[in-house]
């Protein structure tokens, strides 16, 4: 007994500073046939239990932070500062009665925010949280996570369709429509980083990005030309995944109410919401070990005793930040004008910003390395902005018949 | 540059929450239940009946005259007229209201009833808190609810109050005048009646006819 606890007192404290095979001592005290499905119960537990937690905390923060983005206080009544809030928010989201239309269809219905919700967290089991905290180490980690994120469309559409409701079937065509245009940008800006690596596995990548051998500062994709180009395009494709704003047409909760969520009510909207958040951090997730160095520490000296996780933890925090922040600022866009910026701007720079990504692979100059790419990418931004800007001419207005 | 506008409003949107955390005058909200602010002088919420003097029932300028009921668009407001009379401020006798009920579930604060009450009875009370754990009884008030002191009236609305009172003082002043004078054109009346009555029964020995011709012609 002494020793399975001293076991699992290690499993944590190997697993909390970070060091290698955190699970082994404790599957030794476990029979031999249950040791599979308890190493994954010992791998989904802490998934499941920190992001969910983290959505928790986000949505406080979030309406805290739009609150003083708008001079106001945001919610500060449940709890220190109003931190509580969230408890409040779910208590009253379970015991609110669970509306489903008569006319909906109710299996589909029911299962739509399940399969939102299950998927996501799967996209979870091959993001590297630190150097030896990788659920599943799969060779095709990244085609996994973009395969079982595309399951999240199918969802919003269930959603949308099931509930026989105008406004539903807009926003989830809406939704659709958008998510497919803008998983291309997302695909091609994360394929810059398998052309450069060579592999599709996530922790290898993650590692791909560490200190030179003798350097001081880490290799992050984000410090090259095509990496700062595949970040921000990354970011942007992750936000409009995410249905977050300011590409949150799907929900328009002005034009179209609240889209495909309209009819849920209750804990089934809770998940819905959960699905969105966790979506939005598992795809902050990918961009972190694609391009800002997984669970690297930005300089060298700081690699090795600050354990990975919490590089990564804070990165992710940073980028949530960085969402609410947009959130607060931008306004929603249109629909023609986000398909636009899907099809002229985002697909055309994430093609060049492969080109790039090929230069800076073959070049051995370090100037060229540098300067071409950047050149590259800079030029075309400049010039397919410009093609995006409306060539209309605004002057003053003329009156044929009252002047 | 392309993209310039959107690192703009991010600066913008960054100022106002850091702001919001530095300096006090940006966060306006007021915090209700904790703070209030003092109420408008022109506010208004639901109406209640003036009174003068000690006594409410006594004092209350209402004579049931029953306009504000008929011009009340929600018809919220109820008035059976009282049998007994009682005197107004200038002393003279008028109706008063035997019931007079207002439904503060059907009020809609239009203040409609204040501004057509030529006795300037009914005003605009600035209370909000109105909300009641019964929903039926709780929500009608009756007279007794309704009255409430003239220097109530003056503490809501000084402006309106001192004109309304200027005005009663006036009235009262003028009826009282008029009284006076009334009093005195009877007394004098009474004076002269008595006086001729004195004079035709000093003339009236000497000449049957009475003073259609003069006597002394």
């Amino acid at each position: 007994m002494l020793a399975f606890l001293q076991s699992l007192l290690q499993m944590v404290w190997k697993t909390v500073t970070d060091q290698p095979s955190p699970k082994s001592l404790f599957l030794s005290h476990v029979p031999e046939e249950w040791r599979p499905l308890v190493s994954a119960f010992l791998s989904v537990l802490p998934i499941v239990m920190v992001f969910p937690m983290l959505f928790a905390l986000t949505t406080v923060v979030e309406r805290k932070g739009l609150g003083r983005i708008q001079n106001r206080p945001g919610p500060n009544r449940v709890g220190p500062a109003g931190f509580l809030q969230f408890a409040a928010d779910g208590i009253k989201a379970i015991i609110k009665e669970d509306v489903v239309p008569r006319a909906a269809d109710r299996v589909v219905h029911f299962i739509a925010p399940l399969v939102l919700v299950v998927p996501v967290l799967l996209s979870y089991s091959v993001l590297p949280f630190g150097r030896n905290l990788v659920p599943i180490d799969l060779d095709t980690g990244l085609l996994f996570f973009f395969a079982v994120g595309a399951v999240t469309e199918l969802a919003v559409f269930m959603a949308g369709w099931s509930s026989r409701n105008k406004y539903s079937l807009l926003g989830a065509t809406r939704a659709i429509a958008q998510m497919i245009s803008y998983e291309i940008p997302l695909i091609l800006s994360a394929l810059t980083v398998v052309m450069v690596v060579g592999t599709l596995s996530l922790p290898a990548i993650a590692e791909a990005q560490g200190p030179a051998p003798g350097g001081w500062l880490c290799r992050w994709h984000f410090f090259t030309p095509w990496g700062f180009a595949g970040f921000w395009l990354f970011l942007v494709a992750a936000c409009a995944e995410a249905n977050r704003s300011p590409f949150d047409l799907p929900e328009g909760e002005s034009e179209i109410i609240a889209g495909y969520y309209l009819e849920y009510s209750g804990f089934k909207f809770a998940l819905f919401f959960l699905g969105e958040y966790l979506g939005l951090f598992a795809a902050s997730g990918l961009g972190i070990t694609l391009f800002l160095g997984g669970w690297h520490a930005p300089f060298a000296f700081l690699e090795g005793w600050i354990p990975g996780w919490v590089w990564f933890l804070g990165k992710l925090v940073a980028l949530i930040l960085l969402f609410i922040w947009v959130r607060g600022t931008l306004p929603r866009v249109r629909m023609d004008q986000l398909m636009n910026f899907a099809w002229k701007f985002m697909l055309p720079l994430t093609l060049v910003n492969m080109l790039g990504a090929g230069l800076w692979h073959f070049l051995t100059n370090p100037i060229a390395r540098w300067g071409l790419p950047a050149v590259l990418i800079g030029g075309a931004y400049v010039v397919l902005g410009r093609g995006l800007m409306p060539r209309s001419r605004v002057g003053p207005r003329v009156y044929r018949y009252a002047d | 540059m392309l993209g310039g506008g959107i690192v703009k409003g991010m600066v913008e949107t960054a100022r106002n929450f850091l702001g919001s955390y530095t300096d006090e005058a940006r966060l306006t909200t007021v915090e209700y239940p904790e703070e209030r602010i003092p109420a408008k002088e022109n506010a208004r919420q639901f109406p209640f009946l003036v009174f003068d003097g000690a006594d409410p029932m006594a004092g209350l300028r209402c004579v049931a005259c029953q306009i504000c009921e008929k011009e009340c668009p929600p018809q919220c407001i109820y008035i059976v007229k009282d049998t007994a009379k009682k005197p107004d401020y200038t002393g003279k006798l008028q109706f008063q209201p035997k019931v007079f009920n207002i439904d503060l579930s059907v009020c809609m604060s239009c203040q409609i009833c204040v501004e057509v009450c030529p006795f300037d009875a009914i005003k605009m009370d600035t209370e909000y808190e109105l909300a009641r754990t019964d929903r039926f009884g709780a929500l009608v008030f009756d007279k007794n609810r309704l009255a409430k002191p003239n220097a109530y009236f003056h503490k809501l609305h000084p402006t309106d109050g001192a004109e309304v009172d200027g005005r009663l003082a006036a009235e009262k002043a003028k009826a009282e005048a008029k009284a006076k004078a009334d009093a005195e054109a009877k007394l004098k009346a009474a004076a002269e009646a008595k006086a001729k009555a004195a004079a035709a029964a000093a003339a009236a020995p000497p000449v049957a006819p009475p003073p259609a011709s003069p006597p002394a012609a």
